[in-house]
Order: C-alpha cells, then structure tokens, then sequence
C-alpha cells in the first residue's frame, strides 16, 4: 500500500472543492439550524436554485455569466420565500417535510423534458463557466503542489475564490449573529412565546433567517457547478442535503467554525477511506469481495451507509458535534 | 443497544451475501427474453409484432420472430441495457410509456430475464401523454389507476401516521420499509425460507429454493414487522428513554433511511427487478377500465385490509388504546394503557402493513430507492390527511393517489409527483392540520 499517495489525497480532499462547497452549504444550514432552529431538509435545493441560476442566464437567456450570480441569489430567495410562508407558522416538521419534498421537485422539474430548452433537461448545461476561467492566473491544465497538497491549475483558482467566500460568509454570519436581530433569532430560538411576548415577530426572522441561509447554499452551488464545469440534474439529490446534515452536527450546530471543520473531517475521512480500501493488496481484496462482496463499485456505496450511520449515531449520543455545547445546542423543538 | 443494532445489520447483510452465493454456483447461460404483442383495440385479441428490433449494449441485437418472441444469449451475468427500435414498430403501435424505451435489467449467473416493452394502439390523435384529451375511457382508466396507487399508498401511510401520533416522531425512515417490504418478499420469492436458515436448502419449496409469491409476501410482511419491532426496540426505545428531544431523533430516521437504503442498495445492487410469477400478465377489460388480475386481486386485499385495520382499530381493545395514546399521551398513560406496548404494537403493524404495501407496489417493479422515490407522496397523503391520525392517512392517500394520477391529463406525466407537493403546500396554507386533523396538532 501507498501511504504517501493516500496521505496526500487525503490532505487534498481535507481542503478541495467538495469540502469547500459542502462547508458553505453547510455554513448556509448554519443559519437555518444552528442559530434558527429551522428543519430544513431541502438544502440541495437551494445549491440547485445558484447553479441553475448560472447555468440558465448562459444557456437559455444567453446572457452574460456574471448576470448569472445575481440571478442564481434572486432564485434563492424566491424558493426561500415560497417554502417559509406556508411553513414557518406551524411546527418544525412541516417545515422538513415541505422543504424535502420540493427539493425533490425541483430535481424532477428541471429534468423534465419540457423544460429542456431552458435547463437542458437530463442532459444539463455543459460549457458555461469558461469566463471565470479565462480570470484564472494559472494554467488550467497543470499540476500545482504545495507539501501534500496537489490540484490542477483550474481546481487552485476555484480553491482561492472558493475559500475567500467561504470565509467572508464566516464573518458575515459571524457578525449577523453577534447583532441584535442574531440575539433575537436565538432567543426565538430557545423560547418562541418569550421572544414574541417581548414583540418579537418570530415568523419574520424565520423567514428572514431562511433566505440569509438559503443565498449561502446558492452561492455553494454556484462554487460546485463552476468547479464541474457542468449543471447535472441528478446531483442535486436528497442524499446531498444529508450529507451536509452530517457534516453540520459533526462540527457542530450554532457555532461559526464548525461546519468548515465538519466538512474538512468528512471529506478528508471518505477519502482516506475509500482509497486505503482501493489500495488494499490484491489477495486482501479478494477475501472482501468473497465475503461480503466488496467490489470497486460498493466502495463508493460506503460513504452513503457511513452517512447514514454517522447521522443516526451523532444525533443519538452527541447532538452538540465537536464544537456545539450541550446546554446550547440540545436539539430542543419547545 | 446500537451495538446490537449493528450486529443485525451486519447478520442481515451476511445472511443475504451467503444466500446469492449458493445461487451463483450453478453455470448456465444466461439471456433475456420477453414477447412482443398489444392488443387490437377493435377485436380485443393479442396481436404479435415480428420484427421488432431488441438491442442489448455491447451484445447484440436480435428481431423478435412471428409469434413476437424474441431471447437473447448473454456471455456473463450482470447489468445489461435493453432497448427496443420505436420506429421498427408497425404502423400505429406505440410504446404504451415512451421512457421504457431503454430498459436496465440485472441478470443473474444461469438467469433468463424477462424483459417487457408495453406496446399499444394508438390513434395519431392520442400519441403523447398529455395530447390525448379528455375521454370518458382515460378519466376512467386514470381514475382506477389512481385508485390503485393510492390504496397501496394508504397501506405505508397508516403506519406513518400512527406513529408520529403515538410518540410524536415524523420518521422518514418509513419509506424504507416500504422498500423492505418489496424485496423481502422478493428474497422469499426466489431463495425461500433458506434464504435465511441455511440448512432448509436441500428441502423442497417453500423451504428451499424460492416459494410461491403468496407465501413470499406473508414472509415479506412478517419480516417488515419484525425490522419495525426491532426498530424501535434498539433505537428509538432507548432515544426516548434518555430523553433524545423529537428533532434528534427525527435526524436520527433520516440516518437510518440513508443507512438502510444503501444497504439495500449494497445487497440487492441498482437496476429494477420482478417477482417470479405474475410478471406478464394482460389486462383485463372491464367496461371502460383495464387492469392486470393481479392489480385486481392486489386492490382487492388492500381494502379487505384496510377495513380490518378500521375493525381493529374500533372495536379491539389493543386499537382503541392506540388512539387514546395517539389522542392524549399523558392522559391514556394515567389510565393505566402500557404505552410503551402499545407504540411497540404501532411500529410493527405499521411496518408491517407498509412491508405489505411495497410487495403490492412491487408488482409492477422492484426497486431498491422505491420507498425514497415515493417519500413525497408518502409525506403528502399523511399531511393531507392530517398527522397523527389513521383515517386521515388513507383518506389522504387515496385523494393523492388519485390527483397525482388524474393530473396526467393535463401535465406531462413525468411531472405528476409534484401534484403532491402542490397539494400539500395548498393544504398548509388552507388546513394546516390536514383534512381530519384537528387545529391543536400543528402548535
């Protein structure tokens, strides 16, 4: 086995562009869960309303792809607008379960074959990012090493752009949440009837706090399609809006660092991971796929179980992460 | 506890793992086969299509011969892409869903799969799905469509719904145990009792070697009752004893949804699937209605059981303390009800009839992310009807499964599950506590 080749993979991942597009998703879900308490289980889709944002001002407007930033924000906030009002007046989970349900439609309609003059349907939208890329001060298609950590050139200009909004959306939401309408989200927070006893409209700052975390995702999906070069339907399904949820309570809810730490350990664990189990001798391997059917195939199926188990795991005995604390964070629904 | 959680999963996986290996020691060639026919509208007779072009990626192709048969040899077992040539297809015959041109299929090692394409007749009128236009026939047929789904809709929905009303938890785990439902019986279906006592193989059916899809679908429904018991005994149980909060352990289900599903997955691979029998079978015409005997017999049972579980749920002692419980838990812990017993008793009816409810769905195809596919509706029917209650759930299933199905008149049918979402966002800001819930539900 390759260690050397496994540590710099790993090193890689613990700072590439999944784990920078999974934290700022997951700083968006911050917003909702960790300082609002809002169940939201559709955060993929509001990364789908940034990408397609970009991808349907190039595509179908022929418009500009800077155009495409503020467009991708203003879907966003529409979504955040048409899933909060129904919702944020009744209990938690209703929220949960209309916001997983319309993520799903989102995916089953820009799929749809209709629609594939304007979102290009099961096809998607290839070929759209090449003005960021012509800003790229790198060589696109070069290796770039620094210690243990190797990217191509169009992956390291996407890592610095990545990561700059990553952290300017840490200071945003930093600061929002040491202001008086951050106190009054967490106060709604923990006691809703206290907080609108005192005149708080807690169904505004809900709904507020939905769009501030739903324009963050879309600037995640935004990052990730950019980085792809590419807008595919199928990978914004539920299972990403999941994996973001682990990411989130691994690092820990209502904490400004954690979910850039939660989304560093995922990815960086998954990689290391599968790719000690890739590189596993030939006879080792073999007695895997014998006894329990290991093949090159089922390896990336592990990620998901390990989702799943951490999920249920994490939120079963250590709902606070690494960071969160206890008395704080307890997961309360009133 | 989780301990001995994982260890199940960890015997489920290696039980189904050791069962496909005694499987897999046969050699035989494999192919898949199936029958070109459609029915002519005017005399009602089955009409055979010779010629038709069936490709397999990276096989071959083949023409089906006169009397619409056609099969093809495979090299090796697994994943294969079938496709069929719409345009070899004789003048006004169609493909009856435009989508399953190009069919996935999974062969076993010695497996013959069949493979259907659904032809029909159609008038040049009538060809898309949305350009047909309101006829008597299809508000009739869609109607009766609807019905169906939504009956077998209502068999996963009544156990949701209970559950949340019996402890408060919205589980979204409760798909997969639709999913479970389909291939467990389908795992009884093709290894029998084997399957999962070793020993049993040399013995003829039902204990060796596959049994009868009836008997697969007791096992099926017996084995989804005792993942709910289990459920809720290793996980939930002690989450609400250490006083895990509602939305922890609602992100635990969703866990355990994922978990279960790429198990699922990990064990039964992608790719749809059949029962061994009554895979091709015609429709029958009734009026202006056409349904397989299998549809038939398959609504037929879910209403007989449906009005047994409204019995149950009425008149039996055990029922009417489930909706004391579901009604007031404090109060009906006060009078003496064992809650804890009861909310056992929910989870494993529940699982039990959604188990159920997936081997009905399952008739028609088996899918490992069946259950996730159809969470939307699943969630749509229980908020419909308002959450927590059981009525609610079946009515809400039966009214969705009926909008979502009627809507296709007027949408592509490829759109037809986000009626649901439409209902259900309509519902909230109208009813919020769904159609029989009542207002102090929703806090």
């Amino acid at each position: 086995m390759d260690w050397g080749f496994i540590f710099e993979r790993t090193m890689s991942a613990m700072i590439g562009p999944e784990a920078m597009v999974f934290a700022l998703a997951a700083i968006g879900l911050n917003v909702h869960f960790g300082y609002a308490g809002l169940l939201n289980f559709g955060q993929v889709g509001f990364l789908a309303a940034g990408a397609y944002g970009l991808g349907m001002t190039v595509y179908w407007l022929d418009l500009n792809f800077w155009l495409g930033i503020p467009f991708g924000i203003l879907y966003a906030l529409v979504l955040a607008l048409i899933l909060g009002i129904p919702t944020l007046r009744l209990r938690a989970d209703y929220l949960a379960i209309v916001t997983i349900a319309a993520s799903e439609s989102i995916r089953l309609f820009v799929r749809w074959r209709g629609n594939s003059d304007i979102t290009g349907a099961s096809q998607g939208i290839n070929e759209f990012a090449r003005p960021f890329y012509d800003l790229n001060p790198f060589v696109n298609g070069q290796f770039y090493s620094l210690g243990p950590f190797k990217y191509l050139g169009r992956d390291v200009w996407v890592l610095m752009v990545g990561w700059t909004i990553v952290m300017l959306s840490l200071l945003v939401v930093w600061q929002i949440m040491r202001s008086p309408w951050g106190r009054a989200l967490r106060a709604i927070r923990e006691d809703e009837d206290a907080a609108r006893a005192l005149g708080k409209n807690a169904y505004v700052y809900k709904v507020q706090a939905l769009m501030i975390g739903g324009v963050i995702g879309a600037l995640a999906g935004m990052l990730q399609v950019i980085q792809k070069s590419s807008v595919q339907p199928d990978t914004f399904n539920p299972v990403i809006t999941f994996t973001i949820w682990a990411i989130l309570i691994l690092g820990g809810p209502g904490r400004v660092w954690s979910p850039v730490v939660g989304s560093m350990i995922y990815w960086s664990l998954i990689v290391f991971i599968e790719n000690v189990l890739r590189g596993l001798p030939s006879g080792a391997r073999d007695t895997l796929e014998n006894t329990v059917r290991l093949s090159d195939i089922n390896i990336s199926q592990l990620r998901f179980m390990l989702v799943g188990l951490g999920l249920l795991l994490l939120a079963r005995f250590r709902p606070q992460g690494i960071f969160g604390s206890r008395e704080e964070m307890a997961l309360d629904d009133r | 506890m989780l301990r001995v959680c994982r260890w199940l999963v960890v015997l489920l996986t290696v039980g189904l793992v050791i069962d496909t290996g005694v499987v897999s020691a046969q050699d035989e060639e494999q192919s898949v086969f199936g029958t070109l026919t459609y029915t002519d509208p005017e005399t009602n007779d089955r009409v055979p299509v010779e010629g038709g072009l069936i490709t397999v990626e990276g096989v071959g192709s083949a023409p089906s011969e006169a009397d619409g048969s056609f099969r093809i040899g495979l090299p090796e077992p697994g994943e294969y892409v079938v496709s069929i040539d719409p345009e070899g297809l004789p003048e006004g015959v169609f493909l009856d869903d435009p989508d399953r041109a190009v069919l996935t299929v999974n062969v076993q090692e010695g497996g013959n799969q069949i493979v259907l394409f659904r032809l029909t007749v159609l008038d040049e009128a009538d060809r898309g799905s949305t350009s047909g236009g309101i006829t008597g026939r299809r508000v009739a047929q869609l109607t009766a469509e609807g019905l169906k789904q939504g009956l077998y809709l209502a068999m996963a929905a009544i156990g949701l719904s209970m559950i949340f009303g019996t402890t408060g938890l919205t589980n979204f785990a409760h798909a997969e145990l639709v999913t479970f439902g389909m291939l467990g019986t389908y795992f009884f279906n093709f290894y029998g009792l084997a399957g999962v006592i070793g020993f049993l193989a040399p013995l003829p059916p039902p204990f060796g070697d596959g049994m009868n899809l009836v008997f697969a679908a007791v096992f099926g429904m017996l084995a989804g009752g005792t993942l709910g018991w289990a459920i809720n005994r290793f996980i939930f149980r002690g989450a609400r004893r250490s006083g895990v909060s509602l939305l922890a352990q609602m992100l635990m289900t969703i866990g355990l949804s994922i978990l279960l599903r790429y198990i699922f997955l990990y064990v039964f691979r992608g790719g749809p699937r059949t029962f061994g029998q009554f895979t091709a079978q015609r429709a029958v015409k009734i009026g202006p209605i056409e349904l397989t005997p299998k549809d038939m017999i398959a609504m037929s049972l879910a209403i007989i059981i449906l009005i047994l579980v409204g019995v149950f749920l009425q008149l039996t002692r055990t029922g009417k303390a489930m909706r004391a419980v579901s009604d007031n838990r404090e109060l009906a812990e006060s009078t003496g009800i064992n809650v804890e017993r009861v909310i056992s008793t929910v989870w494993v009816s529940g699982a039990a009839l959604a188990a159920l409810g997936g081997t009905f769905f399952g008739l028609t195809q088996i899918r490992w992310d069946f259950g996730f596919r159809n969470l939307l509706l699943l969630f749509a029917a229980v908020v419909l009807g308002g959450l927590g209650t059981a009525y609610g759930a079946l009515l809400g299933a039966l009214i969705v499964g009926l909008a979502i199905n009627l809507s296709t008149i007027v949408i592509d049918a490829e759109l037809k599950n986000m009626v649901a979402l439409l209902v259900m966002v309509v519902i909230l800001l109208v009813r919020p506590q769904g159609i029989l819930g009542r207002p102090e539900r929703i806090g």
